[in-house]
Order: structure tokens, then C-alpha cells, then sequence
């Protein structure tokens, strides 16, 4: 009898407690902006001034994308501006809103086996990495900052795809889990600012390169198109997405700070 | 290796002060998996039941194939369930991706095999020590599937918490169809994969000490129930 | 009591045996055998091991299908009413993972016939009433075998196969099962019991059914088989030389 107790305590529990509030929204989000504590930060003020109830998914840009052109979530939130604007163009949304930006970082051991600390010239830095046949942990995950990692790869003219398994090592998994093997490893790697700094498995690891213009990581906002998707919540998402690009929103993501270190800069117009 | 004593006692100040956060995460790692893992009892033990008992065609055929899928990798069943359940799936307009309830779906297909395959097995074995004395009685056959299982109960927990076991332990699946979404299904397994990715170690370690102490006084619970068992050679 | 179980006896005997065998694996294990089962009282089977009696008493009791031949029960097919009317005790008996009470009570209940005193009283004919609720599989050799039959009998059986229920068994216990069944017999229960204890046979039996290679070798009333066998595989058993 009392096993039929427990079962009847579940199904209700699972009918009651999960009957999703009226106002609530899904965002499909790259993982950088979701481990760096930066939803934890701005959503209880989402809340707060919209009433939305804000989930979120965080995987890799190229999953985030695909998942929402099978209209599984409401709002997209990724930084990768070349599939972003392919994603508007083909129709999934009508228009993309810039809301942040913060860098690209190039983080290595402290031994430096490829004497690339301090430069600011990323591709240079990976030229000498390969020429040192350094190691070199890939996300390999199509993710915005895999592609980021390619595109700066080609201006190197290196065939890095070549050395695939000997000194370039494709992870083919997120941020941290990257970063885990680099330190695992002593291997470089290309990260976004803000999961290198919230990543607490540093060991001897430090920051090698920064600073050059092409390490730029510009952080985008898209509703999903609701003629295209009718199970999106328009409504939910504009408010979202309204908030974010207004003076409040922006201001939230300015004061949000990792270590005293203000972690995405504002940028929407 | 000092990692260990840093997270069994990290672990211990998080149960200590029943952290909300990990009492939410472990209230819906036990919720979902002991839901799952009731659906997949009520439909995987009267299959094994039935394949225990009757000879038909393609009956060998069938347990081979409930044998196999006891290895079905999670991954694979996350997948599936993902594409089923996504919007533009065939099953999109139940709206149940990313809720508790897809992870239990996706639970459920990975636990139903090995409920179905080890009770067939633990039945069949009833059956063949049961079934002269109980033709000999005319037992009707519920009846005798009633007994079989009521006999065989300590055998059977072990099946359960086998399904038990995998269904809280498994990640793959989950973290696909179920999201990782905080306060709304998050469990102990996405959790820890999540800590691991930020690099939080000791804290992911931490957590799956406590998924390993839940574990273990299950099992420890049946091992005792079983032993007492068989001082009475009831296994 | 005795006079339903007389009733229920009346309209099963004779048991009718026509021309019956059995094959397993290509080996003939029951071979053409025919005769006829009447009356009261107890009917031994003997032969020497393998010489197919265990099979022929399934084949009796309907568990095993003959490829050829028939048995028939006043003139009836078996069927599981019949079976329903009869009890077997194997060689090996099946223990429920239970209780000694809750193991006869199983059997009661299958004949709606669960009456918790009836229970204690047909443990105690047995000697088992002490071991009630002892756990059924921590029993030794001779209290399984008794148990069998507090559960065979439990159920007031028109007929009453048992397949050798005495073998490894101490005097007592022999005593107790055989005591039980001469009164079960004389409340009317056709008994038919295979056995290799010739004292057993000659004490309890009224005739006897010679097995050899799964043939009939001889059917006669007990006094004149242990007297005078007419068959020369008889004789050779009964003189404890081994059968070829
Ligand atoms: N399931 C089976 N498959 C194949 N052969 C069988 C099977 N059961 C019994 N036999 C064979 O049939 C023959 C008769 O077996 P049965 O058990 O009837 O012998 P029995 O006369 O009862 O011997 P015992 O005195 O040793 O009990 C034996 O040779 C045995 O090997
Ligand atoms: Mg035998």
C-alpha cells in the first residue's frame, strides 16, 4: 500500500509542481554566458521588471542554433555573428540585436613551451604554437569560439587539422571541459574571458595572449521567429529581449563582475 | 591525495546544512528516477513475466533483443527522445522537452531492458524449479506468475535497484532531453557535469560523493534485506 | 469426509492404461505399455532405475503427453478437472520459498480449502506442527519429503501418486508417511507409489507393476509377485542381483 502512496506523492508532484508559469520563456544560450554566473546576476531583475520567467539551455553556439531552428526554445542568445546572421537570413528570425561584447584569450602553462606570453598578435602566437608543435586543446564543437579558433587558424596558413590527434587535440566538448584537458594536458588553448575566469581548475595556467582586435567576442540576441515556430512565446521573449538592450539591462550587464573584474561589456544601440 | 578529504568534507558541510540548492537537485534526481523507474517496473516486469512463462515464436528472439538494449548507450536514448519530443518532432506539440517528464521518458527507455531482461531471467529460473508441482496443482497461470514473484521478491529488489542505479546514475540522456536547467531539471548527475565543466572539481566530486552515499544505503538496505533472506533460504 | 472422496474415487478408477509410449531424444522410454488400475487400496510400481516409472506416473498424472497410446480415468481423458482431483508427491519435491504452514496453505488455497485449523491438524499427522513456521527450505531430506505429503493430502485426493517418498528417509519418518498413507487409503484415496523398499512394498501394496526398459514386465497382486514373479527381470530384481 504504501508503495502505491509514494507513486500517487510523485504523479502529483510532477503535475503540480511542474505546471510552468503562464509568463515564462526559453533561452537557448552559448554555455560562456551561463557559467560565468551571468544569468544568476540579471534574471531575478528580469523577473523582477518584466514578470518573465526566464529557463535556460546553455550548450554550444552550433547546438544552441540548431535546437532553436527546431523551435525548441523562445529566444537565442550565442556568439557567433556569421551563423547568427546566416540564422536571420534564413529566416528563423526577423532581426539580431547586438548586447554585449568581451575578448577571446589565449591561456597556456606557465612554462610557455611555445614563448608566446605577452604577445598580442593571436596569429602569430599560433603560428609559433604549431611550429613548436605545442600542444593544443580545440573545442571541436562547432561553438562560437571553435569557430573563432578556425577562422584565426586560417590566417595562419598552418593545416593544423593535420596534426589532429599528435599536438592538436579536438575535444569536441564545452568550454570547461576543454579547459580541464589543456590543464590536464599543459596544452594551450583559446577560451572567452569570462569562462577563463570563473573556470576554477586553473593549476599554473595564465592568461598568454590578449588584446588584439581579432580576438573580439561580440554576444548577439534573437527571437525566434513565432510565424515560423508557433510554439514561441513572443511575448515573453520581446520582453526579454527588450530588457536586455534597455538602459537597465545593459547597465545589469555592466556591473556584473567576476573577481572584481567586470566580465561583457554592453554594446546595444 | 588531499582532493578527496577536501570534497568527502565538502560533501558532508553540503548535507549538513541541507544546501537548498542540493536538496532541490536531489529531491528531482530521486523524484525522476523513482518515477521512471515505478513506469518501467509496471511495464518491464510483466513482460519479463511473460517471457518467463510462454513459449511463442520469436520469444528467444525477444529476450536477445531486451538483452542487448541493457546496453543502450544514453547518449543515443537522449537523442532519440530529443528528436521525438523537439518541436518539430512528431511528439513537438506535447511540449515536454527540457521537463522532468522527458527525462523520465528517456529513463524509462533506458531502464525498462534491464527490468525486462534480469526479471525474465530470475522468472524463468521460478518457473523451471515451480512449474511440475504447480502443473500438478493446476495453478492458473497469474497465479502462479503471482507466486513466482512473490518468491522471487529478493531476487527481484535486486533487479529494481539495478534499474535503480542506472537511472540516477546516468547522465547522457538527461542533460540532452532534460536541459541542465537550474530549478527546473537540474539532478545530481547534470549537476556534476556542469561543476566539472566550470572546473569546479572538488565541488563536482563533492556532489557525486553524495549521489554515491545515496547509493550505497540503498544497496546496503538490500543487501540486508537480502541476507536476512537467505538465513531463511527464501533467495 | 471418506464418503465424497469415495464419490470423487468412484468415477476415476479403473485407470485404464492403452498401448502407452514415450520417445525422448530418440530413445524409447516407455514402451507400449497397457493394463488396468481397480480397486482400492495402494499400487507399487518397482523396476530398476531408468526403468521409466517416474515417467509413467507423469504420463498417469497428465504432466507428460504420451506420443502414442492413452490413459483414462473411468473411461475419461485426463484433463485438468482430474488433476484437480489428484495429488502428486515427486522424487524431489518443490519447496515454496515460504513458510511450512504457508506452503500447505498455498496448496489449500488453490482448492479453496484454506482452513487454518485443518492445516495445523494435517502438519501435526506429519509430525511437522512444530516447524509451523520454519522457514519450508531450511527443512532436512525427511521433513521436505513429509511436508510434501501434508501438502499432497491437504487437498483430500481421489487419487495419490507418490514417486519414491521414503528414499533416504530414517525409520520414523518411513513409519509416519507410511501410517498416513494406510489411512488415507482406508478413507478411500487410490495411492499409487513407486518404491524400491521391497519391506515398503510388501507392507503396503495390493499389487504391483513391474517396470523394465520402459515395458510392463508384469502386473500382478502383490503376495503372488513377492511369492512368485512371473517375469524373469522381476525375479532377478527381487533377488537384489542388477537387472540387464
Ligand atoms: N526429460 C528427459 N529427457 C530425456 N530423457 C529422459 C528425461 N527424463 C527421463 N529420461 C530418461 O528416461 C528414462 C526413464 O526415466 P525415469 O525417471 O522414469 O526413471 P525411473 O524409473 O524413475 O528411475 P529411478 O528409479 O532412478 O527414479 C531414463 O533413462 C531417463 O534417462
Ligand atoms: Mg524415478
Amino acid at each position: 500500500m504504501l508503495k502505491y502512496k509514494i507513486f500517487a506523492i510523485f504523479c502529483t508532484t510532477f503535475l503540480t509542481g511542474n505546471a510552468v508559469a503562464e509568463n515564462t520563456i526559453l533561452v537557448q544560450s552559448t554555455t560562456s554566458t551561463k557559467n560565468s554566473g551571468l544569468y544568476d546576476h540579471i534574471l531575478p531583475l528580469v523577473k523582477q521588471e518584466t514578470g518573465v520567467t526566464v529557463y535556460v539551455v546553455a550548450v554550444g553556439t552550433g547546438a544552441a542554433i540548431k535546437n532553436a531552428m527546431n523551435c525548441d526554445g523562445d529566444v537565442l542568445l550565442v556568439h557567433s555573428r556569421k551563423l547568427e546572421d546566416q540564422f536571420v537570413a534564413s529566416g528563423y528570425s526577423k532581426k539580431r540585436y547586438d548586447v554585449m561584447y568581451n575578448d577571446f584569450i589565449i591561456v597556456g602553462p606557465n612554462d610557455d613551451p611555445a614563448g608566446i606570453a605577452e604577445m598580442n598578435d593571436a596569429v602569430a602566437a599560433l603560428k609559433k604554437i604549431a611550429v613548436t608543435e605545442s600542444r593544443f586543446t580545440s573545442r571541436g564543437d562547432d561553438s562560437g569560439t571553435h569557430g573563432k579558433e578556425r577562422s584565426l587558424w586560417k590566417r595562419t596558413g598552418v593545416n593544423q587539422d593535420a596534426s589532429s590527434g599528435s599536438w592538436y587535440l579536438e575535444t569536441g566538448s564545452g568550454m570547461g571541459a576543454t579547459l580541464n584537458t589543456a590543464v590536464g594536458t599543459e596544452a594551450y588553448t583559446l577560451s572567452d574571458r569570462s569562462s577563463w575566469e570563473v573556470h576554477a581548475n586553473k593549476s599554473d595556467f595564465k592568461v598568454m595572449v590578449e588584446g588584439d582586435k581579432r580576438l573580439f567576442n561580440p554576444y548577439g540576441v534573437m527571437l525566434i521567429d513565432p510565424v515560423r515556430c508557433p510554439s514561441v512565446n513572443s511575448n515573453g521573449g520581446k520582453a526579454f529581449i527588450d530588457w536586455l538592450i534597455s538602459k537597465n539591462g545593459q547597465q545589469a550587464i555592466a556591473r556584473f563582475k567576476v573577481a572584481g573584474k567586470q566580465m561583457f561589456f554592453p554594446n546595444a544601440q | 591525495m588531499s582532493i578527496y578529504s577536501d570534497s568527502f568534507a565538502a560533501a558532508f558541510g553540503l548535507l549538513a546544512t541541507a544546501d537548498s540548492d542540493l536538496m532541490e537537485i536531489l529531491y528531482l534526481s530521486i523524484n525522476v528516477s523513482l518515477l521512471s523507474l515505478a513506469l518501467s517496473c509496471s511495464i518491464g516486469l510483466p513482460i519479463g513475466a511473460i517471457l518467463a512463462i510462454r513459449q511463442f515464436h520469436g520469444r528467444d528472439a525477444l529476450v536477445g533483443i531486451f538483452n542487448a538494449l541493457m546496453g543502450l548507450p544514453p547518449v543515443v536514448v537522449g537523442l532519440l527522445v530529443y528528436l521525438h519530443l523537439s518541436r518539430s518532432g512528431p511528439f513537438g506539440w506535447l511540449g515536454l522537452l527540457y521537463t522532468p517528464q522527458a527525462m523520465v521518458i528517456a529513463q524509462m527507455i533506458l531502464i525498462t531492458p534491464i527490468i525486462i531482461a534480469l526479471s525474465c531471467q530470475v522468472l524463468e529460473d521460478m518457473h523451471e524449479g515451480y512449474k511440475d508441482f504447480f502443473d500438478s496443482l493446476v495453478v492458473p497461470k497469474l497465479a502462479a506468475l503471482v507466486a513466482y514473484i512473490v518468491d522471487a521478491r529478493y531476487s527481484l529488489m535486486t533487479v529494481v535497484l539495478a534499474g535503480f542505479g542506472r537511472a540516477v546514475s546516468e547522465v547522457g540522456a538527461v542533460i540532452i532531453v532534460g536541459g541542465n536547467i537550474d530549478h527546473l531539471t537540474r539532478v545530481m548527475t547534470t549537476a556534476i557535469a556542469l561543476e566539472t565543466s566550470k572546473g569546479e572539481l572538488e565541488l563536482a566530486l563533492a556532489l557525486g560523493f553524495v549521489l554515491l552515499s545515496i547509493s550505497l544505503a540503498v544497496n546496503f538496505l538490500a543487501q540486508w534485506l537480502k541476507a536476512s533472506a537467505k538465513r531463511r533460504a527464501y533467495v | 469426509m471418506s464418503d465424497i472422496a469415495n464419490l470423487a474415487l468412484n468415477c476415476l478408477l479403473p485407470i485404464t492404461v492403452d498401448s502407452l509410449s514415450l520417445a525422448l531424444n530418440d530413445r524409447v522410454v516407455i514402451d507400449r505399455i497397457t493394463c488396468q488400475i481397480k480397486g482400492n487400496g495402494i499400487t507399487a510400481i518397482m523396476g530398476p532405475n531408468g526403468a521409466g516409472k517416474s515417467l509413467f506416473l507423469r504420463c498417469l498424472h497428465g504432466l507428460v503427453k504420451p506420443d502414442s497410446g492413452q490413459v483414462r480415468f473411468a473411461g475419461k481423458p485426463p484433463s485438468q478437472a482430474i488433476r484437480q482431483r489428484q495429488s502428486m508427491v515427486f522424487q524431489a519435491p518443490t519447496i515454496l520459498r515460504r513458510t511450512v504452514l504457508a506452503n500447505l496453505l498455498f496448496v489449500a488455497r488453490q482448492r479453496g480449502v484454506s482452513n487454518p485449523q485443518t492445516s495445523r491438524d494435517c502438519l501435526a499427522q506429519l509430525r511437522l506442527d512444530h516447524l509451523a513456521e520454519h522457514p519450508a527450505r531450511l527443512l532436512s531430506g525427511g521433513e521436505k519429503q513429509r511436508l510434501a505429503l501434508a501438502r499432497a493430502l491437504i487437498i483430500k485426493p481421489a487419487i495419490l501418486f507418490l514417486d519414491e517418498p521414503t528414499s533416504n528417509l530414517d525409520p520414523t519418518s518411513v513409519e509416519t508417511i507410511e501410517t498416513n498413507l494406510q489411512m488415507v487409503s482406508r478413507q478411500g484415496t487410490k495411492i499409487i507409489l513407486v518404491t524400491h523398499d521391497l519391506g515398503q512394498a510388501k507392507r503396503l501394496a495390493g499389487d504391483v507393476l513391474f517396470l523394465n526398459h520402459g515395458s510392463l514386465s508384469e502386473h500382478n497382486p502383490a503376495t503372488s509377485f513377492f511369492k512368485n514373479p512371473d517375469s524373469k527381470a522381476a525375479k532377478t530384481y527381487l533377488a537384489g542381483n542388477l537387472v540387464l
